[in-house]
């Protein structure tokens, strides 16, 4: 007796389950890391009173300045009419909405009392920017939506450009309001300066594309699409002027602060003596993220595909090693309070902090990027984002 | 006659022992001067601002009874670890060139415009009419930016579950709390717990009271003395000064 063969539609689905089975096992993860932390308090991570943002943070501003950025493809496509970035417009808008939202859930599940995140809808502060991110961000969900619908229903098509336009201006305020929140922090050295909301924006636009070629790659490789080598070419030379422009930014704001004698200390430790956070600068984001990706986009090398997702896998390598040298170091240099004095206390006054993140943290941050490709995976599954042309193309000659 | 010489004796006495008294409380009145128990219900008043002024060269190093009598008062505990919460804390500063020592209490320095405030999404942290800036613990998510804004790393955020209830102040894991100035016992007409507490050990460091009231002790010691505001380039306008701290 012969087994009964199984039907397309049942392969189709077990596959399509088998691709979102890791993001599920990773948002179980953050979930349980989260309840551990709700339970236990912070104390179970490596956070302290001195560093008192960790790597949920680095995770978090990751996901919700490149979702920002990914929309890039989508401005391109629908405010300044390209055609091959309109054709990917559907899928940039879904990748801007996971990215997002996971952004936001690791945010909250790393507050002190994420039960009350509701207090921060209810009881507004008009002077605080953190405020002013929960209306920029749910803000954004709803554009996004609304250019999706536009998209998606034919019928809603002379709607398109508006509601790109208002998506294109909404995000650029959103990421300024990103680098704002420390651009506001005038009391410490790492923060306060008004060159970080461009420097969120242009970092935006470099992890968004790279997040956005990478996602493309694998959506492409699921459906059994080839990858058009001309557009992908269009698409690693943007990159790479991104890449630049944001090893610009960062190279003014680290040479503005070497000018300024009461920075020194604080350049000096960040570029030399601050361990991690050194590390984490020069391998991870100038080398890695940086220096590897420009060779491998702007050399002959670049004309593999493979190269410019690695590359573009770098700048990602990158964005995470900027943050946490930006984040975490940013804390671990004390405050200068009293100026000309040697201080110390039991309080960590005048000494360089520590901060190891433990595995909750980690599980909570990896949670993030599970979230992130799960709500890919099923709105992938139920509309259809893929890159048009592509489509079009394989249809025609298929 | 003999009534009159009587009545001078008295006269006498009763002056001598009023007099006495004073001498013997005026330390207490001259830190007690803001004394005025505020009724229960009554707001704060914005006519008051609370403050302290702090002499560094009275304060002695390796002295921390104002610290212990904080930790008392709000049952803080006295573990100094990492995360564990810090209202007040002693800083030993050592002047570079010179290698002049000094020690002072540090807590929050209930600003003016405090940028805890300002950056606080759900305007839990807030301040009262009379300067002191303080932490709704009901409303606060504990999301921590107040901490990056202090300026003074004057927070502290409650890493674990409170078992201990008996502080004055309410305390819960997953907040951020500080230096309460004692509102509470302000608000009763007596004196915060760290100044009774330096005032008792002999030191007389902390002089607190109104600065708006211009004939109070703390008032009359600013103008004839030039007290450090910490941070001044920020122009926050810090309630605790210092004596005695140089170019800060």
């Amino acid at each position: 007796m012969t087994q009964p063969s199984r039907s397309p539609i049942t392969v189709r689905l077990t596959r399509y389950f088998f691709v979102l089975f890791p993001g599920v096992f990773l948002v179980l993860a953050g979930a349980w890391s989260a309840f551990q932390m709700e339970e236990h308090g912070h104390v179970i991570t490596g956070m302290n009173n001195q560093v008192v943002w960790g790597l949920p943070h680095v995770f978090a501003i990751f996901l919700i300045v490149s979702a920002s950025g990914i929309l890039n493809v989508a401005s391109m496509g629908s405010v300044f009419g390209q055609p091959v970035y309109k054709a990917r417009a559907p899928l940039s808008g879904l990748l801007a909405i996971a990215m997002l939202a996971a952004g936001l859930s690791v945010l909250m599940l790393d507050l002190g009392r994420p039960d009350r995140v509701v207090l921060a809808a209810t009881t507004y502060n008009v002077t605080s920017v953190f405020a002013w991110n929960v209306l920029l961000y749910s803000g954004l969900f709803a554009t996004v939506l609304m250019y999706l619908w536009t998209l998606l229903d034919r019928t809603m098509g002379k709607w398109t450009k508006p509601a790109g336009i208002l998506v294109f201006v909404w995000r650029f305020i959103l990421t300024s309001g990103t680098g704002l929140i420390f651009a506001f922090l005038v009391a410490r050295q790492a923060y306060g300066s008004a060159l970080l909301p461009p420097m969120f924006i242009v970092m935006s636009f470099a992890w968004g594309m790279s997040v956005f070629l990478l996602v493309q790659s694998g959506v492409l490789w699921w459906h059994h699409l080839p990858l058009e080598p001309a557009i992908l070419k269009r698409m690693k030379n943007l990159l790479a002027l991104f890449v630049l422009a944001v090893l610009y930014l960062v190279a003014i704001y680290h040479m503005t602060n070497l000018y300024f004698s009461r920075q020194a200390a604080f350049e000096r430790f960040i570029l030399l003596d601050g361990g991690t956070a050194t590390l984490s600068f020069w391998l991870g984001y100038v080398l890695l993220g940086t220096l590897l990706p420009i060779v491998l986009l702007l050399t002959p090398l670049s004309a593999r595909v493979c190269n410019v997702l690695m590359a573009s896998f770098f700048v990602l390598i990158g964005a995470f090693s900027f943050l946490y040298t930006f984040i975490v170091g940013g804390q671990e240099f004390p405050l200068l309070v009293f100026t000309g004095y040697k201080v110390h206390s039991s309080f960590g006054d005048g000494m360089i902090a520590s901060y190891t993140p433990s595995l909750y943290e980690w599980l909570l941050g990896l949670g993030g990027l599970g979230v992130a490709f799960v709500i890919t995976v099923i709105g992938l599954g139920l509309f259809n984002f893929l890159p048009r042309d592509v489509v079009e193309k394989a249809s025609v000659s298929g | 006659m003999s009534d009159k010489c009587a009545q001078s004796r008295r006269n006498f006495l009763s002056r001598g022992a009023a007099l006495t008294a004073a001498v013997a409380i005026a330390p207490g009145i001259l830190l007690y001067d803001f004394a005025r128990a505020r009724p229960v219900g009554e707001p704060a008043s914005g006519k008051v601002r609370w403050g302290m002024l702090i002499d560094t060269t009275q304060c002695e190093s390796g002295c921390d009874e104002c610290v212990q009598a904080c930790n008392r008062e709000n049952a803080l505990g006295s573990d100094t670890g990492a995360t564990a919460p810090q209202w007040i804390r002693k800083v030993d500063l050592e002047q570079e060139g010179s290698g002049k020592k000094l020690s002072l209490p540090m807590m929050c320095q209930h600003c003016a415009e405090p940028p805890c405030v300002e950056v606080c999404p759900t305007g839990a942290s807030f301040k009262r009419a009379d300067g002191i800036v303080l932490v709704d613990k009901h409303r606060c998510i504990g999301c921590r930016y107040c901490m990056m804004a202090c300026p003074f790393e004057a927070r502290s955020f409650v890493h674990e579950p409170v078992l201990d209830h008996s502080g004055a102040t309410p305390r819960g894991k997953g907040t951020v709390e500080s230096c309460t100035l004692c509102v509470h016992r302000v608000d009763e007409g007596r004196l915060p717990a760290c100044v009774e507490a330096c005032s008792k050990s002999g030191h007389q460091a902390i002089l607190f009271g109104d600065l708006s009231d211009p004939a109070s002790e703390i008032s009359k010691r600013i103008l004839s003395v030039t007290p450090t505001h910490l941070r001044a380039d920020l122009n926050l306008g810090t309630g605790v000064s210092y004596l005695g701290l140089e170019s800060s």
